[in-house]
This record gives C-alpha cells, structure tokens and sequence, in this order.
C-alpha cells in the first residue's frame, strides 16, 4: 500500500515539538515499514527553504537546546527513500526560488496533482 | 455473511478545540452502529480525548448547576463508543500515541484506551477497508 502525507498546515506546534510532528510521523511509518510519499503544499511549501534557523530560544533560565530543524528532517527523509514533492504554484506565491530550497525535492504544479494522486492507494491530507 | 468493514480515523485536535472533535465522534458512532471493526489512532492533543481526568462544570452562564448543564465528557463519549460497538458485533479500538500521551501527561485513559505508536497506526492502516485523516488545522 503506498500513502501520499499531504502537508499543508505549517509549523503547527513545531517549537513545542521541536519538529514538524507529520514529517515524524513520515519518519515513524516509514520505519514500521511503510511505502511513502510526502507532499509539501500551501504554508508548508517553506520546510523547503534552506538555512532556517530556530536555535536561541530562551524562556527565563530555560533554553532550548534542540531546536526544530525541519529542512534537515526532510533531507534525512528523503535519504529514507521517501520522495518529497513540493507545489511549484504555492512556492511562486511565496517567492521561493529553487536556488532557496534544499535538494532532493520533486516539483510539481497542481495540473500533475491527480495523477500523482493516482498513483497513491490512500491519500492523508494532514 | 460479509465481513463487516475495518476502518482506521487518525485525529489529532484536543477535546474542547475544534468542530473537528465532534465530526469524527459522529463518524465513529455511524460506523459503530453498523457493526464495523473501528481503529482509532489517536496523535498529538487527541490523546486527551479519553483522558479519565475529564470532570463537569456548572455553568454560571447558562445558569445550570453541574448537573443541569450535563457537560458533554469526551471521556464519556468514547465510552459509550466502545459498549455500541460491543452491543452491534463491532470493535472500537482506540490508541494513543505514546509519546504524544508523555509529553502532555495524559496516561490516565478510560478502560479500552492502549498505548501505541505510529507503527500500530500503519498497521491497522494497512489492513484497514480505508483511513480517514483528521488534522489539525
């Protein structure tokens, strides 16, 4: 069975969780098994952009020592065989250029949406 | 006889959150009516869902007392979820992730509640008629 994650909702709880909690998921399953594609859209297009950085957060004496790192995550995904696509519409809204992102990515326009759709048995639009 | 459906829903929202919460219960109860064998993967603040903590509140506002007002208890809900689905020939099986649960301090669960992780989920997945994803938004 091979499973499309969409995602779209972006840096939901990231600081807390000190990740993308469905990127770790996608790390999770893949481990128990699972054949797995991940699809970046809408806010969540911004995981790809490289050189991000979350470090220095501080609450009184607390401070953060490992701070999310998700275009890391997804790199180390990507090194799992999971393929990672990334709407090109929703980077140009964003201004994203390629020579921003991390390597690796599969883009795609929303006019090859379907049949990448197609080609998934279940679809989990996060 | 047909083998009734497996179906799988992953929730995410926190009781009290989100109309997400209330939908999926719904969904749940149609599906436990009719006898399917029911998995839920629990993940994130829906872990708290059948935290056995849950109390009612009376409710100034309203002008009820605690038991006037009859607070809806997700707690409660999910209960009753797992005897319909006893009572119709089904099965409700309800996990909470893990790790979600440590982080929010959220081990105390109503009976029928187990422990897990993204690995069951994929699993109950994959045996599964289909899954239906509920993310927070």
């Amino acid at each position: 069975m091979k499973v499309l994650n969409i995602i779209e909702t972006a840096y939901r709880a990231t600081i807390e969780e000190q990740d993308d909690t469905i990127v770790w998921l996608s790390h999770a399953v893949r481990g128990a098994g699972a054949e797995l594609g991940v699809l970046l859209r809408g806010n969540a297009v911004s995981y790809a952009v490289k050189g991000q950085n979350a470090a220095g957060l501080t609450f009184g004496g607390w401070r953060q020592t490992q701070p999310p790192d998700i275009a890391h995550d997804i790199v180390s995904l990507m090194a799992k065989g999971v393929t990672v696509y990334v709407m090109t519409e929703d980077l140009a809204k964003r201004g994203i250029e390629p020579t921003d992102m991390i390597g690796g990515l599969e883009r795609i326009s929303r006019e090859s949406l379907v049949p990448l759709l197609a080609a998934h048995d279940r679809v989990w639009y996060w | 006889m047909a083998q009734e459906k497996t179906l799988v829903f992953a929730l995410m929202d926190a009781p009290y959150e989100s109309a997400n919460t209330a939908t999926a219960l719904r969904l749940i109860d149609i599906a436990v009516r009719r006898g399917y064998a029911v998995k839920v993967f629990a993940y994130e603040g829906a872990v708290l869902l059948p935290f056995s903590r849950q109390q009612r509140h009376p409710n100034a506002i309203h002008g009820r007392s605690v038991e006037e007002e009859n607070h809806l208890l997700t707690r409660e809900v999910i209960a009753f979820l797992i005897a319909a689905a006893k009572q119709n020939g089904g099965t409700l099986d309800w996990v909470n992730c893990g790790l979600c649960v440590d982080e929010r301090g959220a081990g105390e669960a109503i009976e029928g509640v187990r422990r897990g992780s993204p690995a069951d989920f994929w699993q109950m997945a994959q045996a599964a008629d289909n899954t239906l994803v509920i993310g927070t938004r």
